[in-house]
């Protein structure tokens, strides 16, 4: 199984084993710019995903 | 990765402070700082009634959240603006506000921009013909005329909104492309009252990242309006706070630092030379009152009157 993180509504899929820094930057997402939760945690962009692993991704840019 | 003060599993990695927190001390730290910014830059007191500006949006309910926290008078100020869009965006962010003020049982101030002027925002950019085909510029004078005429009628003494350290360096950074010196000089954590009649405004989470502010919400658990004003897609402090981003990533700390400096280099006199604002011959409005610097009624005044004589 894969991991899907989910940032609004699109899906990216990164292979298990990845730090979540690193499936970021390889999707073009800028850290930065998001919080990563897993089952309702935040978690750090050290966190190493797990086959099965749905990562829901909070953009944190406002304003206009 | 372990957090710094207890051992347990950390919940956030500030990087530009080499810090990791678990949610319980994360949540302690956020009001500690608060309070520290507070006092540093002379924003208010626990004496004071400070009126904080709700959008309904994860700033300024943990703004209003955190004073309540530190013991603050803090009231709020929902300005309603008529932005639908299909996502019935002020409808939603005035629920929003409205059960945060509710369920904490705290004095929400709701005032409607089109109650009380006979038109909502976008229809006011539209037929006042500013803003470039945009209601943002009509937006954010009408929410500067408003919170400053209620901070005023109501006796607040000071004004707080929930600006964080990425919409300052947004700003920052698009002043500083243009050398907007006049606007370069005006920005910082704390803007002073006028005699005039200009309330004091402050900007207690301004050294806060907007990552930061988002994880406090969301370890609090504060239910805020997630989706992006409209009007905002493709606006141009959106794409400077997404280019600061990028080199936040690569360069921690970049984002703070640049604003920081830029305190310091303001306050040291070093940047500009600083021209006193009550030089600028303000005289107030002769319709409502607050000061301007323009002849005759205010950008704002002259905005509804001519929105008006366009409608009759």
């Amino acid at each position: 199984m894969t991991v899907k993180l989910i940032l609004r509504d699109k899906e990216y899929e990164v292979r298990p084993g990845m730090a979540l820094l690193d499936a970021l930057k390889k999707n073009s997402i800028v850290p930065e710019s998001v919080i990563a939760t897993r089952d309702g945690e935040m978690i750090t962009d050290d966190e190493v995903l797990r086959s099965g692993d749905v990562v829901k991704l909070i953009a944190v840019i406002s304003g206009g | 990765m372990k957090c710094r003060k207890c051992e347990n599993k950390a919940s956030i990695h500030m990087r530009q402070h080499k810090l990791a927190l678990c949610k319980e001390h994360y949540l302690e730290w956020i009001p500690e700082q608060t309070e520290r910014f507070i006092k540093k830059y002379q924003m208010f007191t626990h004496e004071e009634k400070i009126l904080v500006a709700i959008s309904g949006g994860k700033d300024s309910l943990s703004l209003w959240d955190i004073l309540v926290k530190l013991g603050y008078q803090a009231d709020g100020l929902y300005l309603g603006l008529g932005i639908d869009s299909g996502i019935n965006y002020s409808h939603e962010s005035q629920r929003l506000a409205e059960k945060y003020a509710n369920e904490n049982n705290l004095k929400l101030h709701v005032v409607d921009i089109e109650k009380e002027y006979g038109q909502s925002i976008p229809v006011l950019a539209e037929i006042s013909h500013r803003g470039y085909g945009r209601p943002c510029a009509v937006c954010g004078l009408a929410k500067r005329h408003e919170m400053n005429r209620i901070a005023r009628d109501l006796g607040y003494d000071v004004l707080a909104t929930g600006h964080n350290l990425d919409d300052e360096a947004a700003v920052l950074f698009g002043n500083t492309l243009n050398w907007s010196s006049g606007f370069l000089l005006r920005q910082g954590p704390v803007l002073p009252a006028s005699s005039g009649g200009l309330a004091r405004k402050v900007k207690p989470l301004c050294r806060f990242y907007e990552r930061e502010m988002t994880a406090y919400a969301i370890m609090r658990g504060i239910e805020y309006i997630y989706e992006e004003c409209p009007f905002a897609d493709g606006s141009q402090s959106i794409f400077y706070k997404e280019m600061l981003n990028q080199l936040e990533t690569v360069r921690p700390g970049a984002k703070l630092i640049f604003y920081l400096n830029f305190l310091e280099a303001k306050k040291s006199g070093n940047l500009f030379v600083e021209k006193n604002v009550e030089q600028q011959n303000l005289h107030p409005c002769p319709k409502c009152g607050q000061p301007t610097s323009t002849p005759d009624l205010c950008s704002f005044c002259r905005m509804i009157e001519k929105a008006r004589a366009e409608i009759a």
